[in-house]
């Protein structure tokens, strides 16, 4: 039944995974890529990961992803000078990947990562909660690695920040200091006229 | 859950890098405060806080490797030696490119900012004892980097160089990263000291191999050797010059401790398979540097190809395999540094507002303008190219020897054949200078620090080449 479980969802991972990369339409890559990642974490469950499983839904599925369309739809994106040479590189290219391909089948195949070299995991406990297990390694023997990721991220917004935040003369913004300390005398000017004569007649 | 034991790390080795990214953000929060008249601060703040992590690193250093945060840290005399130089060189960048940024009206905190940052990113690279934080110190670099190239918003060139950076730069991150999970899948570990010990047991498996060429990939497109070089000229051409000043400098040290760290210390044994593939890599780089470069007219562009060619002298000294390789490469490095700090600079002291100063004519007849700088540049080109009494021949001639002890003659024959194709483009910026004609006679504007600094850059690259035991007895590994 695992086993089975395993074959199907493997099997909906590589072909969405191609769906990526061939269907014409960004809007349904991306959502695409959505099911790749849906069924990556399908496969972690499998291997009893289920907190990286669920993190990856949460984290790519719900956030990222959501992000990625609304980019996606946003910008007009103009697929056919995007496709130009494509027809033209195949040549060059297919041979490329199938060269690779097969090159790292050989390598990274059942010979080398075969059930001799590697044991299967036993499984856990009812009791294991591989959450606390994360979480003490990260805190503890991965805690330097873990500091610097949060240093990358800073960075990450600080660039984000630097490279778009810039006053634009047309832009309609408001200082909310100026509205507040506004006075009467900023807004309304008293004029005195004189009252109308009548006419004399 | 078992009883749990947790050793607190000691947190002296780390000292340096804590304090630089304590500084940075307190810098980057102080900044908000300035106005742009009283900028000036964050500027001197970000020097003062390389001069004091430059004597933190030097109070802390011994002559013993120490390990701490469950060995993923190390702290040992090359990498004291090698984020001093990184400490060094950096300072000296951001002197020279305060009076350009403030002529371009970049002269902004972030770029301070982003600038030390980067400098902590070299740092997590060059005392990385685990692939884990190998891999995080060069996002740390490469991130601040693509951001600073991509900081003069309104110029076209520098966004398309920022582009390209950040999409080969990704690539080559990814190529690195593959590497590493095969490497990390064969030996089932991220500590270097235990990768070493899986490979010398383990040293015809043929997935580390795989692992190897990838990760050997990945470095070559940071380091910008041939044929991962592409990015190299657009680059350094695209970005203003302050940046191309920052990139082409300091982070060259820290890859070169990065090759240190993940090919000789975590895959020494692999020596015999990553020889060969180093020496592709140094052959094709020398050629096409030396070669291209002689045909560019803009001079930010021929020193980015002479970079290249620099490159592949530096992977001579690592390929040798030897004590006496990996030193002079370490000597060459720092040299290399040291020396395109100067030639960058130059370009900064004769650019202003509006005009940026890169292309070889903008040097015609600098000796009728400047004796003193023209001296100077005539000083770092002659380095640059290898002319005795230059540091740049000692530089030259160690990793040369270094070649020739391990029987490698045709290589060293080699890289002394296209050095002297190389001296043609040098020595034609010297030529230009002296003999032709200024067209433009505008003066200077280049600042009084600026010139005290670019005359003692300069001048050490004379007293090195004189003395060049002095740096040389610093470059000790392990």
């Amino acid at each position: 039944m695992e086993l089975f479980i395993f074959y199907a969802f493997a099997a909906v991972m590589i072909g969405s995974a191609l769906a990526v990369i061939t269907v014409r339409n960004p809007v349904i890559a991306v959502l695409f890529l959505v099911l790749t990642f849906f069924t990556s974490a399908a496969i972690w469950m499998l291997m009893e990961a289920e907190f990286l499983a669920l993190t990856l839904i949460l984290v790519y599925v719900g956030a990222v992803m959501v992000l990625f369309l609304f980019v996606v739809m946003m910008l007009d994106i103009n697929i056919s000078v995007l496709r130009e040479g494509f027809v033209k590189n195949l040549y060059v290219g297919i041979p490329v990947a199938l060269i690779i391909v097969a090159e790292l089948i050989t390598v990274v195949g059942v010979k080398n990562f075969g059930f001799e070299k590697f044991a299967a995991p036993v499984p856990h406990g009812p009791d294991y909660s591989n959450t606390k297990e994360i979480g003490r390694v990260l805190y503890t023997d991965y805690v330097y690695a873990f500091e610097l990721a949060a240093v990358v991220l800073l960075v990450a917004i600080i660039a984000a920040i630097a490279l778009t935040m810039r006053r634009r003369p047309d832009s309609k913004y408001q200082d909310p200091a100026k509205q507040v300390l506004v006075q009467r005398k900023d807004r309304i000017r008293m004029v005195r006229m004189a009252a109308e004569k009548k006419k004399s007649d | 859950m078992a009883n749990v034991s947790f050793v607190m790390p000691n947190f002296v080795p780390a000292i340096p890098e804590m304090f630089v990214l304590g500084m940075a953000c307190a810098i980057l929060i102080l900044d908000l405060f300035f106005s742009d008249k009283d900028r000036v601060v964050t500027y001197l703040l970000s020097v003062a806080t390389l001069v004091g992590a430059a004597i933190l690193t030097i109070a802390l250093s011994t002559d013993t490797r120490e390990l701490t945060f469950n060995g993923s840290f190390v702290r040992d005399p090359m990498g004291d030696v090698l984020k001093v130089f990184i400490y060094v060189v950096t300072a000296f960048t951001f002197i020279y490119s305060r009076r350009y940024l403030e002529a371009r009206g970049l002269f902004k905190g972030e770029y301070f900012v982003l600038g030390l940052f980067g400098v902590l990113g070299m740092m997590v690279m060059v005392s990385a004892h685990n692939m884990l934080t190998l891999y995080m110190g060069l996002e740390l670099l490469s991130l601040s980097m693509y951001a600073m190239v991509a900081f003069q918003r309104d110029s076209l060139k520098a966004t398309e160089a920022a582009m390209k950076y950040f999409i080969l730069g990704a690539l080559a991150s990814g190529m690195l990263l593959y590497g590493m999970s095969l490497i990390y899948g064969m030996s089932g570990s991220l500590d270097l000291a235990e990768i070493a010990a899986y490979v010398a047991l383990n040293n015809t498996n043929v997935v580390l191999m795989l692992g190897l060429v990838f990760a050997i990939v990945g470095l070559a497109f940071k380091l910008g050797a041939v044929p991962f070089h592409m990015w190299v000229p657009d680059v350094y051409h695209g970005a203003p010059t302050s940046v191309t000043l920052y990139i082409g400098t300091a982070p060259k040290i820290a890859a070169f401790a990065m090759v240190m760290r993940l090919l000789v210390e975590g895959l020494g044994d692999l020596h015999h398979q990553w020889q060969d593939m180093l020496i592709v890599l140094a052959v094709l780089s020398i050629a096409l540097g030396n070669v291209i470069a002689i045909a560019q007219t803009n001079i930010k562009r021929m020193l980015a190809y002479s970079t290249i060619s620099h490159v592949g002298f530096i992977l001579l000294g690592i390929l040798a395999g030897t004590e006496n390789g990996y030193s002079s490469a370490m000597f060459y490095v720092v040299v290399y540094t040291l020396m395109s700090l100067g030639g960058f600079a130059m370009i900064i002291m004769l650019s202003r507002a509006g005009f940026e100063a890169d292309k070889l004519d903008d040097f015609k007849g600098l000796n009728d303008r400047s004796p003193w700088l023209a001296l100077m540049m005539l000083v770092l080109m002659f380095s640059m190219a290898g002319v005795p009494p230059t540091v740049g021949f000692y530089a030259k001639l160690s990793v040369l020897q270094a070649v020739v002890q391990v029987e490698l003659v045709w290589l060293a024959v080699y890289a002394v054949v296209f050095s002297v194709i190389g001296a043609f483009y040098y020595l034609r910026v010297v030529k230009v200078m002296y003999f032709d004609k200024p067209d433009d006679t505008t003066p200077l504007e280049a600042s009084m620090a600026e010139r005290i600094v670019i005359s003692a850059n300069s001048l050490a690259m004379l007293a090195l080449g004189i003395f060049p035991a002095v740096l040389m007895q610093l470059m000790v590994i392990r």
